[in-house]
């Protein structure tokens, strides 16, 4: 009974809104809705598609599996090494953001901090780099990584085709960002706590590592994610540095680009269903867990 | 308290200097002089050969459409992505009850949901509309038009739509991140601007560009700096996504993706470097141009 009051007041409350609106509000729902679905309807077609066989995919855009081939999912994990490409992703880029963090943190600290001579002179250096296009460097950057391997002892582990090499180069073009991002977040924390630590004899990498890193660590967690999502999306870096001769090296933008450039005739189509859902689905979840933290730090740059 | 200050400044700048040396200046430095030299293949002698390639690019007609199509993407995608947002901005913001002024309903699920193709890879986004756009049974939008008998659209096989397709790929994706970036420009705006405008007797579109869009101009600005870069710099959609890289018939390429074939598929260092510093250029200069022309008097609230 109490119930049934509620619904009709509610219902009530609706119509009254309805009528103040006026057509404006269905059409403004309609646009939304529409958008909503030109979103979702392409990463829920790929979704389906991965359970279907080949026969199916090709007989019907929208038919339903007859049996939800999970097989496909099998397939491109193993033969179409999806896991591989995944982990490879997983491995550069937790190193290159970790050493991106540290050295941006690191040089954007003392560059807000700090006087000293040539200050200002690096720190445009750094943010000039935000207005180069990476096209222009693509050719020069191939042959700098290449002697880059040529170095005695340490050159394997750094030249084309390595893991190595693709971490120092996605360090380096993250820099301007980050520094440019930390630096303006440095100068506006105050200075109170950090001079009574100098005072109780702490030394400078001490006051940086635990007192002014813990304070800016809302700008540091945005920059984060900002550079996790911007090296694991990236696609040419990789295109470039990592070549055909060292597939077992390859991320996994490059990996599934691969599979549906080389595909042509005796290619898996389902497999490629199922590598495309497993390159979206993670990033989907973890989107929707922490969507405001990551709208939060993608759009931080743009509102600075 | 200046103890040790010098070796501490030095110690954390010297690293990362030396990687943005390494990997960043030094490279930008050397496209410059390699676009004047004729550095070919493996040939080891590159000559230095003054203007030659610029010359040469400019009678190259295939890097000439591909300018063409940077230059329309750069207006096309602005337009039609900040429209787009504005307009999904405004409505999850401005656009709801009638009384005051509000968010509709649901307007953290759309903006939740605009978001989602963000944080795909373009590549991956690539892949993925290369399917969609099939132009046989299997495609997500030409199979349901053959089942009605309908002749299948040439998405990407027809060189008068590809860019389209290509335009109509980028804007999906990028709509959503303005979305978000311009709710939050137009949440900061004081609920008592529209509350006078309401009291005044204007609507909700009159409110959009006598109130919204003015007090918003900053963050527009914002984003349409961005997205001419962006388009400037197109090239996984166009290299994944599109028949032959760039075709059909060259008619989607883009200058980065010139770029790419013309040093790593032709290894014409020096060319592919000319065509660099162009797009070095065309880059500077829309940014001067862009800020030059939207300046203008900050409103102050």
């Amino acid at each position: 009974m109490v119930s049934q009051t509620m619904t009709i007041s509610r219902a009530e409350v609706r119509q009254a809104r309805r009528v103040r609106l006026g057509p404006l509000s269905y059409l403004s729902h309609i646009a939304l809705v529409v958008w909503t679905i030109l979103v979702i309807v392409p990463l829920a077609w790929t979704f389906l598609a991965s359970f279907k066989s080949e026969d199916e995919i090709f007989s019907g855009a929208w038919t339903f599996p007859a049996v939800p081939r999970f097989d496909n999912w099998a397939r491109a994990w193993e033969q179409a090494h999806v896991g591989q490409y995944f982990l490879n992703s997983v491995i550069v880029v937790a190193c290159s953001t970790f050493g991106t963090m540290l050295l941006g943190s690191m040089a954007a600290y003392v560059l807000a901090r700090y006087r000293f001579r040539g200050n200002r002179a690096i720190y445009l250096l750094f943010v000039s780099g935000l207005a180069f296009p990476v096209y222009l460097a693509l050719t020069p950057l191939f042959f700098v990584v290449q002697n880059m391997g040529r170095l005695p002892v340490i050159g394997p582990f750094i030249g084309l085709n390595t893991h190595g090499g693709l971490i120092l180069v996605y360090i380096a073009y993250s820099l301007p960002f980050t520094v440019f991002f930390l630096a303006a977040f440095f100068r506006t924390l105050p200075t109170a706590v950090a001079e009574a630590a100098f005072v109780d004899g702490a030394s400078h990498t001490r006051v940086f590592f635990q007192i002014m890193l813990p304070m800016a660590k809302p700008g540091i967690v945005s920059v984060t994610i900002f550079n996790v999502l911007g090296q694991w999306n990236q696609y040419q870096l990789p295109l470039v540095l990592l070549s055909g001769e060292a597939r077992d090296k390859w991320v996994l933008t490059q990996g599934i680009a691969s599979i549906s450039t080389a595909a042509g005739y005796d290619a898996d189509w389902s497999a490629l269903f199922a590598a495309l859902s497993m390159a979206i689905l993670p990033m989907i979840i973890v989107y929707t867990v922490f969507q405001r933290q990551i709208q939060a730090g993608l759009t931080a740059g743009a509102l600075k | 308290m200046t103890h040790g200050r010098t070796r501490f400044i030095i110690g954390f700048l010297a690293l990362p200097v030396l990687l943005y040396l390494i990997y960043v200046i030094s490279p930008y430095a050397q496209a410059f002089y390699i676009a004047m030299t004729n550095w070919r293949g493996v040939n080891a002698n590159p000559q230095f050969v003054g203007l030659e390639n610029f010359r040469r690019l400019l009678d190259d007609t295939v890097f000439w459409k591909a300018v063409s199509h940077n230059l329309l993407l750069l207006i096309l995608l602005p337009v039609g992505t900040i429209t787009i947002a504005l307009f999904f901005a405004y409505l999850l913001n401005v656009g709801g009850h009638g009384r005051g002024v509000g968010g509709i309903r649901g307007s953290k699920f759309y903006r939740v949901v605009f978001f989602f193709p963000q944080v795909l890879a373009v590549a991956i986004i690539a892949v993925l509309f290369q399917q969609v756009f099939r132009p046989d049974r299997g495609g997500m939008i030409n199979g349901p038009l053959m089942a009605l008998g309908i002749e299948p659209i040439g998405f990407l096989s027809n060189p008068d739509i590809a860019l389209w397709s290509v335009l109509a790929v980028l804007i999906w994706q990028a709509v959503g991140f303005y979305v978000v970036l311009f709710s939050a420009g137009m949440a900061s705006i004081p609920k008592e601007m529209y509350e006078a405008a309401q009291i005044d007797g204007a609507g909700r579109i009159p409110m959009f560009f006598r109130v919204t869009l003015p007090l918003l101009w900053d963050t527009v600005q914002v984003g349409w700096v961005y997205l001419g870069i962006a388009a400037l710099d197109v090239f996984a959609v166009v290299w994944v996504m599109t028949a032959e890289q760039g075709g059909p018939d060259h008619s989607t390429t883009v200058i980065a993706a010139e770029i790419y074939r013309n040093a790593f598929d032709y290894f014409k260092f020096g060319y592919a470097s000319a065509m660099g510093v162009v797009l070095f250029f065309f880059t500077i200069g829309f940014a001067a141009l862009a800020l030059k022309l939207s300046r203008r008097e900050r409103i102050e609230y």
